[in-house]
């Protein structure tokens, strides 16, 4: 399809060097040829040895140390956990946020982006949504569990009972729970939604029957006509409209859980701007710890580029600026507000002996390491890129604990101060959930097109009818 | 499955290879006067709405109409549940306020909205469908892929098999080909 003439011509009418946008793809040889290569990896029959490695761990701790640890907890009662007088949160509520976070930098990337017309989005979209649905899935997993008795988790639902009881609409932990519900439905359907006309290419090329009925059946007799795509347009911008509002309202929800309470350290207004962009800046890191292998390892070098990659890290460091200036804030109000109770948390947040190595870690890495993201010779070292993405989800679940933790356990009467620390169920349901999230998302990956492929299709010049390549000023439109 | 099941003709499709050419040829046959055809692409093509004059689709409606039933619908359970069927007084706060109310609704609103954007899609492509004339058609598989195709439905008042197959031969369209109707 490439026209050598039409591309010299090309050539004379574009932009100076410096002022041309990066290609979405690199090295594009036709829509063919993307459509080969994204769903070369999800239609191989050989399954890579790096995914056995992966996924054997993963699966272990998803199907054999979660329900383990998750059985004897709801069986036994929460004492199993560190959780006792005065810090009722722990591990729970911090894995909570912190699965909640990871969530939102997906919407973001998928949704947001959408809205500003950002082409290079396509690439990364659907592998964020994932993200997104796979890390709401554990966030639900800890308040179900988080209430001791979990068979009665029914009671938060507006389900008629004979007892005439009602959910209590008047607590911020009830909204919780529609917040999160809502949050898990919506982008589950934005995710399915986008993966239609995808599923539609997988149905095309299957070349064995299980395969064709089971695309079939998902791509719901997806043709791809213009009236279809009109409509699918239209309802895939609505969706992301949708999608942007839930990523500033579903951690809002959940600062307002801390906010609404009279407790020192947590009784800020500050706080449901403060868990979006921690969410975001979380989930960016999260975003740089999935990408960066998974390129490599699916040979998809050339689709999400290193220009992507450093849009990435540019806008995680956007979201630690704004990280940053809040915790120049909460520190600042603490000590403006001349509250000594509020002095006496921040305080120690660095400096009381309990947990001041967590606070000096999310100092050290929110505030410094991000700093590293100014310089093109980091954003383009994908090593170090990796390295600063786990070091960022490190950094901000010190932050949770920090916030959850450490302004329950000495709050205002020393009769009130204790201590937390994590007892192994605690971790073992973590890192069950972390093997429960990196297990689905391994089968995403090899089962489900992980890059939207009409989406990539329809941003590159070949699918443009303005552009040479796609075939403008060759007698056909112009 | 290769038989068709009777003699009765869906349309005539062509195939392209560019999305200008595509464009370029939706054109003149929206010039030649037909109404009922359509393109099939692997991906939507920019400018191809204003040809086809498809104008504002109605998913938008849909759905508001499903957020602003589901922000009715909490914002009244909300009611009833805390203020009227079992009154429960909590910190001397009133018993039904925006503040308690708009929250939970606002984010059933979403719910309801993105039930309804999806819902609405679907419907007005008359989806799931599981069938369709197109997919016996080898040559259709192209249009996930990089083909685009144009059919003219044999509904069309202007419709015939010659002539609709000469115009779409003269606008450079490949495999013009009959796609017969099944049940």
């Amino acid at each position: 399809m490439s026209d050598i003439a039409n591309i010299e011509e090309l050539k004379k009418l574009a932009p100076p060097a410096e002022l041309r946008r990066a290609p979405v793809v690199e090295g594009n040889q036709g829509l063919g040829w993307l459509t080969d290569k994204l769903s070369a990896f999800a239609e191989s029959k050989k399954i890579p040895m790096w995914w056995w490695i992966l996924f054997i761990p993963s699966a272990i701790c998803a199907t054999v140390v979660l329900p383990f640890c998750l059985f004897y907890q709801v069986t036994t009662g929460v004492g199993v956990w560190g959780n006792n007088h005065p810090a009722m949160w722990g591990l729970d509520i911090v894995n909570f946020i912190w699965w909640v976070g990871v969530a939102h930098a997906g919407t973001l990337i998928s949704a947001l982006l959408f809205l500003t017309r950002q082409h290079w989005r396509t690439t990364i979209g659907r592998m964020a949504e994932a993200m997104t649905v796979f890390s709401v899935m554990m966030a639900g997993l800890y308040p179900a569990i988080h209430v001791g008795r979990a068979w009665f988790d029914w009671y938060m639902f507006p389900v008629p009972n004979s007892n005439g009881n009602w959910p209590q609409f008047k607590s911020p932990l009830m909204w919780d729970v529609f917040a999160v519900n809502t949050y898990l439905t919506v982008s589950i359907l934005f995710w399915f939604m986008g993966m239609i006309p995808d599923f539609a290419v997988f149905r095309d090329r299957a070349v064995t029957r299980p395969r064709k009925f089971i695309f079939g059946l998902l791509a719901m007799g997806w043709t791809g006509s213009a009236r279809q795509w009109h409509n699918y347009e239209k309802a895939y911008v609505v969706l992301c409209g949708l999608c942007t509002m839930l990523v500033f309202t579903v951690s809002s929800i959940v600062g307002l859980d801390f906010c609404t309470s009279q407790l020192a350290g947590w009784h800020a207004t500050i706080f449901p701007l403060y868990f979006v962009i921690g969410a975001v800046f979380c989930g960016f890191g999260m975003m740089l710890v999935i990408l960066i292998p998974l390129r490599k390892w699916c040979g998809l070098e050339n689709i999400i580029t290193m220009s992507h990659i450093d849009k990435i890290a540019k806008l995680a460091l956007v979201a630690g600026l704004i990280i940053d200036y809040i915790y120049l804030q909460e520190f600042f109000i603490a000590w403006y507000s001349g509250d000594p109770y509020e002095r006496w948390v921040f305080g120690h947040r660095l400096f009381g002996h309990t947990y001041m190595t967590l606070g000096w870690m999310l100092i050290g890495i929110n505030v410094c390491v991000t700093q590293l993201f100014w310089f093109k010779k980091i954003r383009s070292n994908l090593f170090a890129l990796f390295i600063i993405g786990v070091l960022i989800n490190i950094g901000m679940w010190c932050e949770r604990f920090v916030i959850v933790v450490g302004s329950l356990y000495q709050d205002f009467l020393p009769a009130n101060w204790g201590k937390y620390m994590p007892t192994r169920w605690d971790i073992g349901i973590y890192v069950g959930s972390l093997g429960a999230f990196f297990m689905l998302y391994l089968l995403f990956v090899k089962f489900l097109p992980m890059i939207a492929i009409s989406e990539v299709k329809g941003a590159t010049p070949q699918g443009d009818p303005h552009h040479p390549l796609g075939g403008a000023g060759k007698g056909g439109h112009s | 499955m290769s038989q068709p099941v009777n003699d009765k003709i869906y349309g005539l499709m062509a195939e392209f290879n560019t999305p200008a050419e595509l464009l370029h040829a939706a054109k003149k046959v929206r010039d030649a006067g037909y109404n009922r055809w359509d393109v099939f692409t692997p991906f939507p093509i920019h400018g191809i709405d204003e040809v086809m004059k498809l104008g504002n689709s109605l998913v938008g409606w849909v759905s508001l109409a499903g957020g602003a039933f589901m922000f009715a619908n909490v914002a009244g359970l909300i009611w009833f549940t805390n203020a009227f069927d079992y009154p429960l007084l909590v910190g001397g706060k009133p018993m039904f306020s925006v503040p308690m109310t708009f929250v939970p609704a606002y984010i059933m609103l979403i719910m309801g909205a993105a039930i309804g954007a999806l819902v609405g899609m679907l419907g007005l492509n008359q989806l799931p469908r599981l069938h369709h004339p197109l997919f016996f058609k080898k040559c259709f598989e192209g249009a996930s892929r990089d083909k685009f195709i144009l059919v003219i439905g044999a509904l069309d008042e202007k419709f015939s098999a010659t002539e609709t197959k000469q115009l779409l031969e003269s606008l450079g369209g490949a495999r013009v080909e009959i796609v017969e109707e099944r049940d």
